[in-house]
């Protein structure tokens, strides 16, 4: 390393990250664990409150027109749009996607039609040059693809078994290590590229793609550069301070928003990393801790306008125009000590500050061996704003090492050596009915998977309907990784996610996440024909309809393990299906349980279920059990959800909404923070995943539906990340109400 | 091993008693209380049996939740009625470390043995006068009077407990005499004020009983907060 930096370095011990590019080995040579209570907090601050003050009014605006404005002179691009500001002379942090607060970027390289179609639901129209040269000269990621789907692909995307694929988005869950920028600077980060893309030798086709893929991340991290240079920072050298490091880090991670428009476009794990900094700066009274948190506050709101370009298809299957500006916060280093830190709780203290808002997605990745004094904040914060959610440190880091960070809702990667190639979901529950139609949609009557025989028996047997579903699992999973495979290689060709891959390792691990929509819907409906009597109603074309049922059956979410069994075996099985095909650059498969809002759409999509459920009505979200059925209590709904493996298996995430209403939880503050930690404990020391928390009546919910402006902050969590409930159509504020909410009795 | 009759379980119950509590409701009560929200849980009828060792291992699932001071809340119907089943179960949580409450009216005859292995006692004091208790349950107001005395003498932990019901219990006049009551009661760790509520109407409908509250409204919830401040200053 430079000697010129060690001044910049001062105070700071370890080798090792000097050495090589290493931010996880700096974090722990240099953080300060605290095991303080919250009373350092300080409030918001008088700069703070003007520029929040006007980012509110924008917002309220927008969130009345649906968007604000769009650039429609320029598209995407890290250097395309000129600096902007919100309130110069009261923002610590600087940068916005474009010139203007909330003016959303065009992404032309995912798709064409995507963006035609997102202007025109808000009536406007592209610089028609730019249109015009962009379309005749430019391929883009959807034109690729489509190119290559093959015909089963198209018709599972078309009734609805594979939906919500990025073949015509940005894929996102990508994490760029934004700390590296801070810590290292742009130029050193270059260098290493550079030392990179030297020994890259080109003897195959492989090597050839990943040095021109080194080479386009040189050229952004250069444009980096330069769009930093145009709001007055060079950042090519570490940052000096705590000042410094958010923005350079801020600068990274906006960079990324500007050329990319996934899905989920995370932030990592930085609050602990910033702490040092904050810390160093205290020491030599540099700064006062109410300016440290103006610093974080306003590094928040930030985050908080992130924005990116979307159709009304997109809100169906992704409601509330979400983000995932997803921060992972806390977490364990080794068995004893935890990597909480002032910060940590510093950017929880933004929901309070700030008011509570859906993002940045703040992700507590807990254990019950974090401090104590840590783990009530939480859970008082959870209380207040409904707006965290909580992920197992204990079965993530055995797996992903301290030094991982969510993507999304669930997706577990390490930070810079890692990335995803995200795949959303396959509906287990229209699986099992092509099982027994022989692979002919319900609704529409048109063969989707072939191969397969119908069934004829007049009350359904277990045995059969089981081995039926393993082979038309099989043949699902095949059209599903192959679509996955022509997806990643378009994307990785087209719309290369350059600055955010080059903040990860050249040599980078990539992981393949699958997902099952519709789990408990044909948990339960395994369990109705083993244990109760199913019989098919068949219409005249001998396509199943409908299902008669008697007799009762154990219904996943009551920690019945007759049912809950069932539930292991089937992700299992499908795990296993998976696992017969390559993936596209040799990626490790994974698998989630996870539906976002898709639920409702997946729902509408599919016939009746043998578990009772109606056509048409929305599935539970994610890993939940069925609404309403869960009757034994939350402890029982929660052990059920425990029971479904994460190691080996749905290592993409297990995601659990959890809602409960204030006095069912305990009779003051401080019994309903003290439950809540001990429910946190308990889940997750029986090797949990993930859990939303919210805190509510029913009541209010309804009432929200129905007089919005009475509530306008009203965040909940819903599947994996949380919402602004005003901003949710009808059919999902709906699907939110009839969840279960735990009471008392 | 004898059987225990139980209703139905709850495995969080985050208001009956300290922490996080599994609780279990068993089926029968000798009282007929004009409020009570569970009459399905006054008959003898059998719902679910099971032993004590089949019960502690459905408890011992929840564990993981129960903290340094959750645990088991055996609750009702009234769990004196089956006192050897409720000793059985209690013997089998205490091999366990799991922690204990007994919800009670204390409308029992045998439990001596019992309150041995009972960390808490949750208490419903129904009311303070004879009259006014038989009105209210139906029965006489000595065996309470008997399972207080026994609990004193044991020197058990208590939390008292009363349902306030406008128009019969809820002036403020109410409450200084029942806060001069339990001035003269030992280890009382806390005293909660339960507002009467009408949710459990449609329950006496199906089971054909007859509601004797009828045009009684619920009590509101902010007054008795009120009430409950003035009991504990």
């Amino acid at each position: 390393m430079k000697e010129e930096y060690e001044e910049i370095y001062k105070g700071f011990s370890g080798e090792k990250w000097r050495e090589n590019i290493d931010v996880a080995d700096f974090i722990r040579e240099n953080y300060k664990e605290y095991r303080g209570d919250d009373s350092f907090l300080s409030p918001i601050s008088k700069k703070t409150k003007k520029v929040w003050e006007k980012c509110e009014k924008l917002l309220h605006k927008e969130a009345k027109a649906g968007l604000l404005d769009v650039e429609l002179d320029a598209v995407s691009g890290i250097n395309s749009f000129k600096p902007g500001y919100i309130d110069k002379k009261n923002e610590v942090v600087v940068g916005l996607q474009t010139d203007k607060p909330l003016k959303r970027i065009v992404n032309l390289y995912g798709g064409t039609r995507m963006a035609d179609k997102a202007l025109e639901a808000y009536n406007k129209k592209l610089n028609p040059t730019l249109e015009k040269y962009f379309k005749e000269f430019r391929k883009t990621h959807n034109d690729g693809v489509f190119d290559v789907y093959t015909p089963e692909i198209r018709r599972a995307r078309k009734a609805g078994l594979l939906t919500g694929l990025p073949d015509a988005y940005g894929r996102g869950r990508i994490i760029g290590d934004y700390r590296r920028v801070a810590l290292y600077g742009v130029d050193t980060l270059i260098e290493f590229k550079q030392k990179d893309y030297a020994q890259i030798d080109i003897s195959s086709e492989e090597n050839i793609r990943l040095r021109e893929e080194v080479a386009e991340q040189v050229k952004a991290l250069n444009s980096l550069k330069e769009m930093a240079k145009g709001y007055g920072f060079d950042i090519s050298k570490p940052a000096k301070n705590a000042y410094e490091a958010t923005q350079w880090l801020y600068f990274a991670y906006l960079a990324g928003v500007k050329e990319d428009n996934g899905a989920a476009m995370s932030l990592g794990r930085t609050s602990t990393f910033l702490d040092i900094y904050i810390e160093r700066d205290l020491q030599r009274k540099l700064i006062t801790e109410e300016e440290a948190q103006e610093l974080i506050d306003q590094f928040v709101i930030k985050l908080r306008l992130v924005r990116h370009l979307r159709t009304p298809e997109y809100d169906e299957i992704f409601a509330g125009d979400p983000t995932w500006v997803t921060e992972s916060v806390g977490g364990m280093l080794d068995e004893e000590h935890s990597l909480v830190t002032k910060n940590s709780f510093r950017y929880l203290q933004t929901l309070v500050n700030l008011n509570p808002s859906p993002e940045p997605n703040l992700t507590i990745l807990y254990s019950s061996k974090l401090p104590a004094n840590f783990k009530r904040f939480c859970a008082k914060i959870s209380i207040k704003t409904d707006a965290i959610q909580y992920e197992g440190d204990d079965v993530m880091r055995p797996i992903y090492g301290n030094d991982y960070a969510i993507a999304c809702c669930v997706s577990a990667m390490k930070v810079g050596k890692q990335m995803q190639f995200f795949g959303a979901r396959c509906n287990l529950a229209k699986t099992l009915l092509y099982s027994l139609n022989g692979g002919v949609d319900e609704k529409s009557g048109v063969l989707v998977v072939e191969g397969l025989k119908k069934n004829k028996e007049g009350v359904l047997n277990f045995d059969n309907v089981w081995k039926n579903y393993l082979k038309t699992m099989k043949l699902v999973a095949k059209t599903y990784v192959d679509a996955m495979n022509i997806i990643h290689y378009m994307h990785d060709k087209y719309a290369y996610e350059a600055i955010q891959m080059a903040l990860h390792d050249t040599n980078v691990e990539r992981l393949m996440a699958f997902g099952v929509a519709g789990f408990s819907v044909a948990v339960d409906s395994l369990s109705a024909i083993k244990y109760a009597k199913v019989s098919p109603v068949r219409n005249d074309d001998g396509v199943i309809i409908d299902f008669k049922i008697s007799g009762d059956y154990p219904k996943f979410g009551n920690d019945d393990d007759r049912v809950d069994e069932i539930a292991v075996e089937l992700v299992k099985a499908f795990k296993s299906a998976l696992d017969e095909y390559k993936t596209y650059r040799k990626s490790i498969k994974t698998l989630s349980l996870l539906t976002i809002t898709s639920n409702v759409m997946y729902g509408k999509k599919t016939g009746a279920t043998p578990d009772g459920r109606r056509a048409g009505v929305p599935f539970a979200p994610g890993a939940n059990p069925m609404h309403e059925r869960d009757t034994s209590g939350a402890l029982a709904s929660l052990n059920s959800v425990a029971k479904i493996p994460y190691c080996d298996c749905c290592q993409d995430g297990i995601s659990n909404t959890f809602s409960i209403v204030p006095d069912a939880l305990g009779k003051d503050e401080k019994s309903m923070v003290k439950n809540l930690v001990s429910i946190l404990d308990g889940y997750f020391d029986q090797k949990a995943q993930h859990i939303n928390v919210n805190v509510l009546n029913r009541s209010l919910l309804i009432d929200a539906m129905n007089n919005p402006w009475k509530y306008p902050n009203l965040t909940i969590r819903v599947s994996g990340y949380a919402v602004n409930f005003n901003k949710l159509s009808r059919a999902h504020q709906e699907e939110v109400i009839a969840r279960t909410f735990h009471t008392s009795r | 091993m004898v059987k225990g009759n139980i209703d139905s379980f709850e495995s969080m119950g985050l208001v009956d008693g300290p922490g996080v509590r599994f609780v279990v409701f068993m089926q029968g009560c000798p009282l007929r209380c004009a409020y009570c929200h569970n009459p399905e849980t006054w008959a003898d009828e059998k719902k679910i049996e099971m032993t004590a060792e089949e019960l502690v291992k459905k408890v011992l699932k929840y564990k993981p939740y129960f903290g340094d001071d959750g645990g088991v809340t055996f609750s009702g119907g009234e769990p004196l009625r089956q006192p050897k089943f409720l000793l059985e179960a209690l013997k089998e949580c205490k091999k366990y470390g799991i922690n204990t409450c007994l919800d009670t009216s204390g409308a029992g005859d045998e439990y001596d043995e019992i309150l041995d292995y009972v960390d808490l006692v949750i208490l419903d004091v129904k009311a303070i006068d004879a009259e006014k208790y038989k009105a209210l349950t139906g029965q006489n107001i000595e065996r309470y009077n008997r399972f207080l005395a026994t609990c004193q003498k044991k020197k058990k932990r208590l939390w008292l407990r009363q349902v306030i019901v406008p128009g019969h219990n809820d002036t403020e006049a109410d409450i200084l005499r029942l806060k001069e009551y339990i001035k003269n009661i030992e280890n009382v760790e806390r005293v909660e004020l339960l507002p009467y509520h009408s949710m459990a109407k449609e329950k006496y409908k199906k089971l054909g009983i007859k509601y004797r509250l009828e045009n009684v409204l619920d009590m509101d919830k902010e007054k008795c907060k009120k009430l409950e401040k003035l009991l504990n200053n």
